[in-house]
Parts: C-alpha cells; structure tokens; sequence
C-alpha cells in the first residue's frame, strides 16, 4: 500500500499505482495519471473510463471482450487509445483496482 | 527477480499444432494475454492446429472425450472412457465446454481472432501442413497474414527477449 499525490489530492494506491479506493478520483486526477502514463485524454477517453468505473462498481468482470462490446470503442481504438498494455492503463487512469481478467 | 524486470518478454511466438478445442484455447489465450501487456505475438499454426484458422471449421471445434483421463462428468466423477464412444458424447461435451467459457467472457475462436488481430496480434499458417491437408490460403481466415516454411517462422520469432512456446 501506498500514497500517492495527483492535483493536490492524497489518494491511496498499491505498490504498482491501481487505486485502492475508487471513490477519491476525480477527472483531474485522471489527467494527471494519464501524463505519467504518455496518454493525453479527449473526450473519447473519458467516455472509456467511465464505461470502465461502471461495469467495476457494478461488480463486473473487465475483459478486452466486454470492451469491444460496449458500443463506445472497438478493440482497435481502445489499443490506439491507451498503447501498450490498454486493459492496465486505462484502469490505472481509471481509479479502479487492476483487472484480474485474462481475456 | 530483479533479472525479471531487466529482461522483460518482447515477443512471443506460439506454435499450436492441434485441433481440440482445448488447445486452440490455450494458444489463443497465451497470445491474446500477451498483446494485452503490449508484446508482440506471433501464432502459428500447424497440423491439427490448422482447424483454429480455417474459415468453416474454426467455431465448429471439439475436444476429445476419449483418452483424455481428466475428463470429468457434472458431478465431478471421472468419465469413463466407454462412455465417451456414445454418438453425441463428444458434440455434448464440447457444446458444455463453449457455454462454460462464454460466460467467463472467452469468446468464439472466430471473435478471439478478431480480439487478437485488432490488438496487432499476427497469424500464420504452416506450409509443410496446409499441403499436407490440401488447405489453401482462401480456405483461411482473411486475418492469416501468410503460409510460412518453418525457417520463415524462426526468422519472424528473433529477436531480443523474444520466446517460442509449443502449447
């Protein structure tokens, strides 16, 4: 367990950065993450995450497929969107704890 | 461990040589899992593993219910292997098998191509077995990038912390 300081909040994070209390994140402290992360967000991010903190406060399992079947982003774009490991990164920008899907 | 996070796995090259449903999964999932963490995946299939990519097959695959002693009945039982020889058994089995993984979010092998490719995922044939089995490249999904010997398989799987797998 952890501290971390985004946009003058102290939120409370894991050793690898995943929020551990979804409830301290807010859109700036997004932005923030996403910067030590390489990704600007636009609009089309925030949709995703979002998307991302629903399914996870409805207890939901995130899966690359369950992503594709949103009807906000295809697969391809959520690759484009968040580039390297797509599934970590949005959820770490996301506030919410690291996906343990292996889908 | 700290030698772990120095050499990082680059690429991953996975040989799938069978056609069970079973093992069509476990290559899909090794590779698809690998272009989610951003490394490059290169799948190959070969013999059996054919089936996996060919356009009418690839949503039709089994897996086998005779010889395969850790097949087990609802209950948990061991299923005997008499059992498995009842016509439909094997159908029976493998439709179970496709439900159970649906819901778990494993998709069809036709949508796990889809996930994979969009991810930058790469998939090939085997020459030596697509002549073997008469298998032509109209026979394949379009996602197939190409029919490829053996040595154009090692030349694609080089590379700095890269790693070939036979599942």
């Amino acid at each position: 367990m952890a501290n971390k300081t985004y946009a003058g909040i102290t939120v409370d994070v894991t050793d690898e950065g995943y929020f551990t209390n979804p409830s301290q994140w807010t859109k700036e402290i997004a932005i923030e993450i996403a910067k030590e992360e390489g990704v600007v967000l636009t609009e089309k991010h925030f949709l995703v995450l979002n998307y991302l903190r629903e399914r996870f406060a409805k207890g939901e399992a995130l899966s690359i497929r369950g992503i594709n079947k949103s009807g906000i982003v295809d697969v391809k774009d959520f690759y484009q969107m968040f580039p390297g490991a797509p599934l970590k990164k949005s959820t770490k920008i996301a506030g919410i704890p690291k996906p343990e899907s292996c889908v | 461990m700290s030698n772990v996070k120095s050499n990082p796995i680059k690429k991953v090259s996975i040989i799938c040589a069978k056609g069970s449903l079973e093992d069509v999964y476990a290559a899909f999932v090794m590779g698809n899992g690998a272009v989610m963490e951003g490394i490059e995946a290169n799948l190959f299939f070969t013999f059996f593993g054919l089936e996996a990519i060919m356009k009418r097959r690839m949503d039709k695959l089994h897996t086998g219910v005779v010889g395969n002693p850790a097949m087990r009945l609802p209950g948990g039982a061991r299923m005997p292997t008499w059992l498995g020889v009842i016509p439909g058994m094997e159908a029976m089995v493998s439709s179970m098998m496709k439900k159970q993984m649906d819901k778990l979010d494993v998709p069809p092998v036709s949508e796990f191509i889809e996930l994979f490719v969009a991810g930058g995922g790469n998939l090939y044939a085997c020459k030596l077995a697509a002549d073997m089995f008469k298998v032509r490249k109209e026979d394949l999904s379009e996602h197939v990038k190409g029919i490829i010997t053996v040595g154009e398989f090692y030349e694609l799987a080089g590379g700095e912390g890269s790693q070939i797998i036979f599942t």
